[in-house]
């Protein structure tokens, strides 16, 4: 075996001095809250690296639901579920309907619609958010799930419209010109031809908006107040409502909300790199 | 006029349908579901929120409203200094994890874990370790001085800092990403070419990286500039706009004033960032759409 020449330690030495850095800031926050999930309250509250007695009793706690921030915790994680599902289902199909209306089938104003879809996309959420509560009120939506869904597919689907737009434009263009040849309709190029050489893509933006609306705060917490119709992140910002705020549970239902999306991400990684970056910046 | 009804396609004018091939009307029926949404909740929301804040006198009251101009300032030193801040990090470190190592490949897995869990629980998680009685931080200060460590979050300067600090740790796994995928664009022959003449660590940046790289790296933080605008978790679940409603930027103070019931306010605040916001969309768009 070789021995590493003093160049080469040298080199390692500097990597590891930007890497050891880079670890700790990354997973202070998050192992601090790991810690708080598996500590009694007086762990917890006394600034300890490790507790002394690790526990999964807080996950007991929150999975019976015996605490009162927590008496509607699988309701609210149900609400979560279900918004995050609705709104990565029907971005997906007005997104692919445009992408597809608007690369393949040509269709006339399509760049301007595709020109306004990009204009709102860099518009910040927050600034939407003021005017969009006041519309959910003349809608009559308030308190109704629909109104996180329709903001949230609002404002997920610019950016999965422009995305899809650009993966659809590297199809060959023979291909739906074969398709016609062959007798096919519109529908039966969108179908079968289109979706499934398109399915990369619509994984990468399928995740993406299930993840937006899964961790979005601001609006679920505008949009929604009763404490049945809320989702998972507006009742762990209620837990701060209090002063004496059972931290340890707030972090161990915070925990098990943050499992989903990561195990999502970390699933859909070799999506999500390829197909969210290509688009997100082109240089 | 001839007359249409008679169903003549050889006349002028014929109806819509028929000048519409298939495809087109199927495209115009495949992109309607976008057109609805886009209708009913931008171009309405948008027109009725400038409609609110429409009357001079919002104006008059934000001017005459200290908490608005320094939510503007602290606004302002978030864009400017905390995304420069963050943008130069991304460039150091897409530099250090395009290095082939097999330990660097596993940071880099650790290293997206900010952007890939949701900001809420991990923003609090940090509030409490800034928590000054119970804080994990505090605590450290302690048992090593023997000193109380300071109030963190009750400094405007340090609040505001620290939202910052949990932008940062949140946003830079994604720009990083980015900008590392720009690194592993540039020809690997310029390096060797480069490693044979016999080029400092310096020039090679200089001379090679910088330049291929200068155009994504300008796009990625006036893209980062325009999102942070919208960044109201941060500031929001870290200070709640305290101490004293000194660490507000425009996102959280738009919300104040709605939970105030001063809509037309909280629109007025909106408009007043237009002017700074429109040139910079215009210019992305024009950048994207090319």
């Amino acid at each position: 075996m070789k021995l590493p020449s003093l160049r080469d330690v040298a080199t390692e030495a500097r990597l590891l001095l930007i890497g050891i850095p880079v670890f700790l800031w990354t997973m202070i926050p998050i192992y601090h809250m790991f810690l708080f999930a598996i500590s009694p309250k007086e762990d917890a509250f006394s600034g300890k690296l490790w507790p002394d007695h690790p526990t999964l009793h807080n996950f007991e706690i929150v999975f019976k639901q015996q605490h009162y921030f927590l008496r509607d915790f699988y309701v609210q994680f149900w609400n979560s579920t279900l918004i995050a599902a609705a709104v990565g289902v029907l971005t997906l199909f007005i997104a692919t309907a445009a992408a597809f209306s608007i690369s393949r089938l040509k269709v006339p104003g399509g760049r301007i619609v595709l020109n306004l879809a990009l204009f709102t996309y860099f518009i910040p959420a927050a600034f939407l958010a003021v005017p969009m509560y006041r519309t959910m009120g003349n809608y009559g939506l308030l308190n109704n799930h629909w109104s996180l869904i329709l903001a949230m597919v609002t404002i997920a689907s610019p950016y999965a419209i422009w995305v899809l737009k650009q993966a659809s434009d590297k199809l060959p263009v023979e291909l739906d010109e074969a398709a016609v040849m062959d007798g096919a309709t519109t529908l039966q190029i969108f179908r079968l031809v289109y979706l499934p050489l398109m399915m990369p893509s619509l994984v990468a933006i399928g995740t993406y908006a299930v993840l937006l609306a899964w961790n979005e705060y601001l609006y679920a917490f505008l949009l929604l107040s009763n404490d049945r119709e809320i989702t998972l992140p507006v009742a762990l910002g209620n837990f701060l409502a209090a002063d004496d705020s059972p931290w340890e549970l707030l972090m161990t239902t915070g925990f098990i909300y943050a499992l989903p999306p990561a195990a999502v991400y970390y699933a859909f990684r070799r999506y999500m790199v390829g197909g969210l970056t290509a688009g997100a910046v082109k240089s | 006029m001839a007359i249409t009804l008679s169903g003549d396609q050889a006349l002028p004018g014929p109806p819509l349908s028929s000048r519409l091939t298939p495809a087109q009307v199927w495209g115009i029926i495949l992109l309607a579901p976008y057109l609805l949404v886009f209708l009913a909740f931008v171009v309405y929301p948008v027109c009725y929120g400038l409609w609110l804040a429409r009357a001079p006198a919002n104006y008059v009251a934000l001017y005459n409203d200290p908490i608005f101009a320094r939510a503007a300032v602290n606004t302002l030193i978030f864009l400017v200094i905390g995304i420069n801040i963050k943008m130069l990090i991304a460039l150091l470190l897409s530099g250090f994890f395009a290095q082939q190592r097999t330990w660097i490949k596993w940071l880099s897995v650790i290293f997206i874990l900010p952007w890939a869990v949701p900001s809420i629980p991990t923003i609090l998680s940090v509030r409490f370790m800034l928590n000054p009685e119970w804080g994990v931080i505090n605590h450290l200060i302690f048992s090593f001085t023997g000193d109380d460590g300071p109030n963190w979050l009750n400094d405007p300067t340090v609040a505001l800092s620290m939202a910052i600090g949990v932008h940062i740790w949140k946003s830079l796994p994604f720009w990083t990403l980015i900008l590392i995928t720009g690194r592993l664009a540039i020809s690997h022959d310029l390096f060797e070419a480069a490693e044979v003449d016999g080029a400092s660590w310096w020039q090679k940046f200089r001379y090679i990286t910088w330049p291929s790289m200068q155009t994504l790296y300008v796009t990625c933080t006036l893209l980062s500039m325009i999102w942070t605008l919208g960044d109201f978790n941060s500031v929001y679940l870290l200070t709640g706009g305290g101490p004293a409603d000194l660490t507000h930027v425009l996102s959280t103070l738009g919300i104040r004033y709605l939970r105030l019931d001063q809509l037309s306010l909280a629109m007025a605040s909106i408009v007043c960032a237009m002017p700074f916001v429109l040139p910079l969309v215009y210019f992305m768009m024009k950048r994207l759409s090319r």
